[in-house]
């Protein structure tokens, strides 16, 4: 009916919050030793582009399931656009909302979630190889 | 059906991706992220209707796959036009620019 508005609400919500942490935030930039003796200098990904990573998921599906429903009918190109309330189910709409709805937002963060926890594990592999490459020129 | 048909559009653009990856000429990525956007959402919309049908979920009729299969191609086609959208302003390679700047460089050197 709806479902696709609560994750583009959260989109809207995530945008938002990604534009101010990136007006805040300031490059963390790390200087690593590399085998042959030189030192390469890395950026580390800021919170505000893994943040974007959520926004793209959620504009991205919400964008696509706002075509299928308009497909099947149930979003118009008039007012009130949504065909639930025209109808007057709009107890319904808000059912399938709080349900179908709330659990794709959920499920997608989820998803990000373990993208944050994936990505940080790889980031600090990395330093830590880099680390012992450091080392291993010293000694 | 349309869960299927972006699921496989999600990882071929994700194999896409990876192969030209770090560099993103292409703007593969936003195609990534709102194909796996959608399969994500479609999941959802998948075990709520398993819910409901239970094992009959598994056997569609044919007519019912192929008005599934149809959406999920106009989908597909639909998410190529954003990201076709996307690539053309953002002009990572710079080509519009170039053939924007040329066309006024001419401007300037007629009269």
């Amino acid at each position: 009916m709806a479902c696709f508005l609560v994750p583009a609400a959260e989109a809207v919500i995530t945008s938002v919050v990604a534009k101010a942490v990136k007006s805040k935030e300031k490059e963390e930039i790390i200087n690593i030793s590399l085998p042959d003796g030189s030192i390469e200098e890395v950026a580390k990904t800021p919170f505000s582009k893994k943040l974007g990573w959520l926004n793209k998921l959620l504009w991205g599906g919400s964008a696509l399931l706002a075509f299928e429903h308009v497909w099947h009918g149930e979003v118009v190109p008039f007012f009130p656009f949504l065909t639930a309330v025209k109808d007057g189910e709009t107890t319904e709409m808000l059912a399938e909302m709080s349900s179908a709805g709330v659990i794709m937002a959920v499920l997608v963060t989820v998803v990000w979630v373990g993208m944050l926890v994936v990505s940080s594990a790889v980031e600090k592999r990395a330093l830590r190889s880099s680390e012992f490459t450091k080392e291993g020129v010293q000694t | 059906m349309t869960l299927l048909t972006t699921v496989f559009a999600a990882v071929i653009c994700t194999v896409i991706w990876y192969r030209s990856a770090p560099q993103s000429d292409m703007k593969v990525g936003a195609l990534c992220w709102m194909y796996w956007g959608a399969s994500i959402m479609w999941l959802v919309d998948a075990i709520f209707e398993y819910a409901e049908l239970g094992a009959e979920y598994f056997s569609p009729s044919p007519v019912d796959m192929l008005n599934d299969f149809f959406l999920g191609l106009s989908v597909v086609a639909f998410g190529m036009i954003i990201w076709l959208i996307i690539l053309l302003a953002k002009d990572p390679k710079g080509v519009v620019k170039a053939i924007l700047l040329k066309k006024s460089a001419k401007r300037e050197v007629q009269p």
